[in-house]
């Protein structure tokens, strides 16, 4: 009862400190924009430890973070190899093949109309599918190791990357490629320094669609069959053996690495495109 | 009208391919079973077979390729093959069979609507909050894009066990993890919608002294439609594939455990029917959408 009360209070303490932070003066500032979701993390952080105390919640149904935390340092090592395994080889190299296949693909729909008449709406209608479900096939085709984990990554980073890389080089607007060639300049050219620069805001939002996808791919896809290593391995395994401290401390690495992943993406994105207004 | 040749072009193009790709696909397992029904292999031990490739076993045994469309168990089954299980699991068995594939689609139809009317209504709540309440906008808004970057889906299956182990079970977990999918495109997609009047127009509606409530349904939520829309387009496509992996670790039916116990029992013929059930669901609940979608804009002035 005293863990709850306790809750109770501090979540309203908080609460009343954040309200206080973001009606207060200068709250667009840099310090105050950071300090108050950072708050609100740790408010749900402590509700949430008080609550299974307090409750007295089975460890088998939801483990406070303490404990989390602490399962999280102990198993680096594990945690570490299936990091490796699932994100570096099966997310990472899927992510790279298929951004690159749906680039060179938009372009070339890009240039013949055909293609973009025929394709697109194909593409479009892919990219709203429920393209995880290939996962059982390739897993059959590809073997249990990291390369079945690729190549459903590549199928499904292909479509939102490709109609999104499609979008972006239509961006340009008639006035601005009658002045390329009103310069004589080649399609290459028109292609190099008019259309991709003004693409890459719309390249860049299908990379970050993208790289969510591509873990969430490679974790799923284990599911159907891996070695015995890895995150969605330790997951399935660790939902078994009810060990759902392991499971969490698993599912703290995965969004620490989506968030990082994420993170560079949009960092990249803020110096390519810094001159667009929403950059600004 | 005139988008619907090279769409026809492309797609036949693809199912062309496809035909192209099952006969070294399935090259290997056809041969050992010709062989075994006595027929003249080229390279007639199964070892120099295995260290061959696909395309040059073809070439060798071209008699072959005909009987590599009709396998049992087929690497890559033929389109037609799928198209027949197709129609065999939802015309031929009584709708009622566990080996019906409406039976399944229902199941996953079921949690997908289920989460996504739970994970829209909340998404929508929120969204309203976020743009009422400057506290809710500071703390909650930066927290909303970052869970977009973790995999949810891989909480799935632990989900679904943990709600299990409980004592929930049924449509209901499933539908949790739908929601959560669904959810996040809608508060965001809201949230733009709902700030999309621009000052203009908020300062119009303070001329005729409309208070805060008036406002919102007034001016806030018929300008966020469009935005509410394409939001809901993405998320009811989302609400699906929770749906699916929801479905993965238990053993209640629906498309995804179809897929599962096809992987099992290698039957690829039942994985490619149930993939290709799903995604007709999916393209008739976005089509479905879209219609909705056309029709309210229209009666709305806005398309």
């Amino acid at each position: 009862m005293m863990y709850l009360i306790a809750a109770v209070v501090i979540w309203l303490g908080l609460w009343a400190l954040n309200a206080k932070l973001a009606n207060g003066p200068n709250s667009d500032g840099r310090m105050i924009s950071l300090a108050v979701p950072v708050i609100f993390g740790l408010t749900l952080l402590i509700l949430w430890e008080l609550a299974v105390r307090g409750l007295e919640v089975p460890l088998v149904i939801l483990p406070p973070p303490s404990l989390i935390a602490q399962t999280f340092a102990s198993q680096l090592p594990i945690l570490w190899a299936d990091f490796v395994q699932t994100f570096i080889k099966g997310a990472l190299s899927g992510y790279v093949i298929g951004c690159a296949a749906a680039f060179i693909t938009a372009i070339l729909v890009d240039r013949y109309r055909i293609l973009k008449l025929g394709l697109l709406p194909v593409g479009n209608f892919m990219a709203a599918l429920p393209i995880v479900g290939t996962a059982p096939i390739l897993v059959m085709w590809f073997g249990f190791d990291w390369h079945s984990k690729a190549a459903v990554v590549v199928v499904m980073v292909f479509f939102p990357m490709l109609v999104n890389t499609v979008a972006g080089l239509s961006e340009t607007t008639s006035m601005q490629r009658d002045l390329m060639r009103t310069y004589g300049s080649s399609y290459m050219q028109g292609l190099v320094k008019l259309r991709l620069p003004a693409a890459m805001p719309f390249i860049f939002n299908g990379l970050k669609i993208s790289s969510t996808l591509a873990l969430v791919g490679a974790i799923v896809a284990e599911f159907f069959g891996s070695p015995t290593l890895g995150m969605g391995f330790r997951i399935s395994t660790s939902v078994g053996q009810l060990a759902l401290d392991m499971v969490w401390a698993e599912i703290v690495s995965a969004a620490l690495a989506g968030s990082l992943f994420y993170g560079i993406i949009a960092a990249i994105e803020k110096r390519v495109t810094f001159w667009h207004p929403s950059q600004r | 009208m005139r988008a619907v040749i090279p769409v026809l072009t492309v797609i036949a193009a693809i199912v062309a391919l496809w035909y192209v790709a099952v006969v070294p696909m399935n090259i290997k397992e056809t041969l050992t079973q010709l062989e075994r029904g006595g027929a003249e292999v080229t390279p007639p031990s199964a070892q120099d077979r295995r260290d061959m490739g696909h395309i040059a076993l073809v070439a060798k045994n071209s008699f072959a390729a005909s009987a590599t469309l009709s396998q049992d168990r087929p690497r890559l089954p033929a389109p037609h093959q799928v198209a027949s299980e197709l129609w065999d699991s939802t015309v031929d068995k009584k709708v009622t069979s566990k080996r019906n594939l409406v039976y399944h689609g229902w199941i996953t139809l079921s949690a997908t609507l289920l989460g996504f009317a739970i994970g829209t209504g909340l998404g929508i709540l929120l969204a309203v909050g976020i743009v009422h309440s400057r506290v809710m906008d500071k703390s909650v808004m930066p927290w909303a894009i970052v869970s977009q970057t973790i995999p949810i889906i891989a909480l799935a299956p632990m989900i679904v066990v943990v709600l299990y182990s409980v004592g929930l079970q049924g449509l209901f977990p499933k539908a949790v993890i739908s929601a959560y999918l669904s959810f996040f495109p809608v508060v965001v997609g809201m949230v733009k919608g709902l700030r999309s009047p621009d000052q203009m127009q908020l300062d119009l509606l303070k001329t005729y002294n409309a208070n805060t409530n008036q406002g919102f349904w007034k001016l806030r939520l018929p300008a966020s439609m469009p935005y509410l829309f394409a939001s809901l387009k993405i998320a009811v496509a989302a609400a699906m594939v929770g749906a699916i992996v929801g479905e993965l670790p238990v053993q209640g039916g629906g498309l995804g455990n179809r897929m599962l116990t096809g992987s099992y029992y290698g039957q690829t013929i039942q994985i490619w029917s149930a993939l290709f059930a799903a995604a007709i669901l999916a393209a008739t609940l976005v089509a479905a959408i879209s219609l909705i979608q056309r029709g309210t804009l229209k009666r709305m002035g806005l398309s």
